[in-house]
């Protein structure tokens, strides 16, 4: 038996066509999958109730990798093969990613995207994210009943092409149909539905496991924009547990803490962070390797002092989006809260206070984001009749091209409005030049070398002109999901080329490979089939001619035996004919050819001869 | 005889009711689609018609379509769980066979 859920007024679905969807938040530290049911989003939890699912991946030697809660547990037995925070690795190359050396990966630098080294063989930062989506996938299709329609997956708003090109390649890879990505904030200020509202401006402040995102986002007539972004993307409540972990080696005493008992402090620290939520004081004990007893009590007010420079950390990044917004203050008309470690009574507190206003508080912070992922995904697969919600995000990081001397031309600023085409004219730098070099960077400085590379494609067949003549315009394009395809036109001749932008990283390699395979074997069956048919095509016209020349001229200008021959050799290109093999009908074509070569020559002898008798030779037009 | 809700799907309406943060009740309905024939409809309700018929179960207002009541006389509609999975379900005493999944049914 089906189970059923009540659908807005008119809005059943028939039988068997329920469209489910989920919304998706794919976590540094931790992932969800929520949906809308009976018009209500609701986080789904696994058999055990646990709505988040850590995202950690532990690949064993065979069989299928563990993902979760069993694989965080065994981080530490197994931490070359268990892969966490695997999000900061995303379309990353291996000197993109900061603070790589401290972790316990064996990183393999493969063109584009780092790769990590695994029992199971090496791999990407996509297949390991797919293989969290995966377990979320099976969750929701669990728990839903059905196959899923498509799935909304929130990315932080700085992501850039590669990240996202990534995290889309994650959930198709894991069977998703990703119905849109959504920016974080985004996601967040839909849950708290400041899209009721009908206009105003809303910050986001989302400080999670290990990162800090401020968004400013704007809402008129029912229009989301994210104006601003910032934030810092090695701050999160980890530092705070860090924090704590210091303390307690200081205060404890500890010279030389082993490898087990730092894990043990750490485990506390964070233990204890997480009691200074809702106490004044929280007591850690505990038994070193050494056998030296800890038994310290940490308050409120020495966490909340040792912490105070991490808040304050916060603080800058957000000020910076406010001056890149254009805003004051005054300006802001909501708060939201989001990421587990906004629980911490000072950061709410410091929050209010920088504001000058009460943060929104009432959603679970480690929910929001789904949350307003799986509105939004209800609202995409048309379960929801609201046709007006329309969001809109921003560039993260400037688009732009190089030009000579390896600077940076931006073409579409930081923070423009999504979906965004913007276009510029360039020129020709030499006599001549007949190509140009398109080379599509992503980032914030003047010099190429210190911005992302995100493309390179070329435009040729420029008519050769003096330098400076030519007028190339080149245009950028930037689709709802943040994906940016760009085309160059020379407007003189008319010459044009276009690229899309799939940051060309790793894990597509084997897909490539695999594509240009296919491609092969099709192109020889197509190639082959071509032939064929245009050899039969040649032989019939060859056969009818032949026939109809002996009709008019075999018996006159051959002798049986010549007469013979070339019967013998249409009779074995008519067989062949039926065949497959273009190559034969090729032979006995050009074997019937020769056959009759002699009698061509002489039925070209006669017809000179009678066009010419009795003629003389002024009256014969050459 | 009437249409009723089981206390615990009534429970759950006035929950989705609640967060809805409008609406008057549940419309329960049956029209013809489906495998089987028949399907059953389950929607908010922000508007009555003249011709409902109206059930008040555990508080909350049931309203339902002459012509669909005669196929659902008697129907109980409950909320289960099943694994991961949860839901309404319709108890209908008058359905003789339904489609694998029951969700569409004849009478």
């Amino acid at each position: 038996m089906a189970l059923l859920h009540i659908a807005e007024p008119g809005l059943c679905a028939d039988p068997h066509q329920h469209r489910l969807a989920v919304g998706i938040d794919l976590g540094t530290t931790n992932s969800l999958v929520a949906t809308v049911r009976s018009g209500s989003a609701a986080v789904l939890e696994d058999e055990s109730g646990c709505a988040l699912l850590p995202s950690v991946v532990r690949y064993l030697q065979d069989g299928i990798p563990e993902v979760g809660l069993e694989a965080q547990l065994r981080q530490t037995d197994d931490p070359h093969n268990t892969i966490a925070s695997v999000k900061r690795f995303m379309g990353r190359g291996l000197k993109d990613v900061p603070g790589a050396s401290a972790t316990p990966y064996r990183f393999v630098d493969a063109p584009g995207m780092v790769r990590i080294e695994t029992h199971a063989g090496v791999k990407s930062p996509v297949e390991v994210s797919a293989e969290i989506l995966k377990v979320l996938r099976s969750r929701a299709e669990a728990s839903l009943g059905g196959e899923l329609t498509g799935a909304v997956i929130t990315v932080p708003a700085y992501f850039d092409d590669a990240q996202r090109q990534a995290t889309k390649d994650a959930a198709r890879l894991a069977g998703l149909n990703v119905l849109r990505l959504l920016n974080e904030p985004t996601a967040a200020a839909i849950a708290y539905g400041l899209d009721t509202a009908s206009q105003g401006t809303f910050c986001i402040y989302d400080l999670g496991g290990g990162t800090f995102d401020i968004s400013i986002l704007r809402l008129r007539q029912g229009i989301f924009e994210v104006v601003a972004t910032n934030g810092d993307s090695a701050l999160g409540g980890d530092d705070f547990d860090e924090c704590i972990y210091r303390w307690i080696v200081e205060q404890g005493g500890v010279a030389e803490a082993s490898v087990t008992d730092s894990r043990l402090l750490l485990s506390l620290a964070r233990k204890a962070k997480e009691t200074l939520t809702g106490h004044d004081e929280a007591r850690i004990r505990a038994t070193l390797a050494s056998g030296v007893e800890l038994d310290l009590s940490l308050s409120a007010e020495t966490f909340f002092a040792l912490t105070a420079g991490l808040i304050a950390k916060t603080l800058g990044p957000t000020r910076k989006a406010l001056r890149d917004a254009g805003l004051g203050m005054d300006d802001i008309d909501g708060v939201v809260l989001v990421g587990g470690s906004t629980r911490m009574r000072h950061v709410r507190a410091a929050v209010a206070d920088f504001f000058k206003r009460e943060p929104l508080t009432n959603l679970d912070p480690d929910k929001v984001v789904a949350l307003g992922a799986a509105m939004q995904a209800n609202l995409l697969v048309g379960n929801h009749k609201t046709d007006d919600w329309l969001l809109l995000d921003v560039i993260p990081l400037s688009l732009g091209l190089e030009t000579m001397g390896g600077l940076v031309e931006k073409v579409v600023p930081r923070n423009a409005t999504l979906p965004v085409a913007r276009a510029q004219e360039f020129t020709t730098f030499k006599d001549g030049q007949t190509a140009i070099s398109i080379h599509v960077v992503q980032g914030e400085r003047e010099l190429v070398g210190d911005c992302r590379s995100l493309a390179r494609f070329e435009l040729r067949g420029i008519p050769p002109m003096v330098a400076g003549a030519a007028r190339i315009r080149v245009a950028f394009q930037v689709d709802a999901d943040g994906l940016l395809s760009v085309s160059a036109h020379e407007q003189t001749s008319g010459v044009q080329t276009a690229i899309e932008v799939k940051p060309s990283y790793g894990l597509s390699d084997d897909e490539i490979a695999r594509m240009l395979q296919d491609s092969f074997t099709h192109a020889k069956n197509d190639m082959d089939a071509r032939n064929l048919r245009e050899q039969r095509v040649d032989g019939l016209r060859l056969l009818e001619a032949t026939q109809a020349a002996l009709d008019e001229d075999g018996l006159r200008l051959l002798s049986d035996t010549e007469r013979i021959a070339i019967g013998r050799a249409m009779d074995t290109l008519h067989v062949l004919l039926n065949g497959q093999d273009h190559v034969a009908i090729k032979r006995a074509a050009d074997s019937l050819n020769r056959a009759t070569a002699q009698f061509a020559a002489r039925r070209m002898d006669a017809s000179i001869q009678r066009a010419l008798t009795g003629r003389r030779l002024d009256a014969i037009e050459v | 005889m009437a249409i009723t809700l089981s206390e615990r799907a009534a429970n759950r309406v006035q929950k989705f009711l609640d967060q809805r943060g409008k609406g008057v009740g549940l419309r329960l309905g049956v029209r013809t689609s489906g495998c089987s024939g028949m399907a059953y409809t389950l929607e908010f309700v922000d508007e009555t018609l003249p011709d409902d018929i109206a059930f008040v179960s555990y508080g909350v207002t049931v309203l339902i379509d002459p012509k669909s009541l005669t196929f659902l006389e008697g129907t109980e509609l409950d909320f289960v769980r099943e694994g991961l999975n949860e839901g309404f379900k319709f108890n209908n005493p008058n359905v003789k066979n339904s489609c694998g999944c029951g969700e569409s049914f004849n009478v």
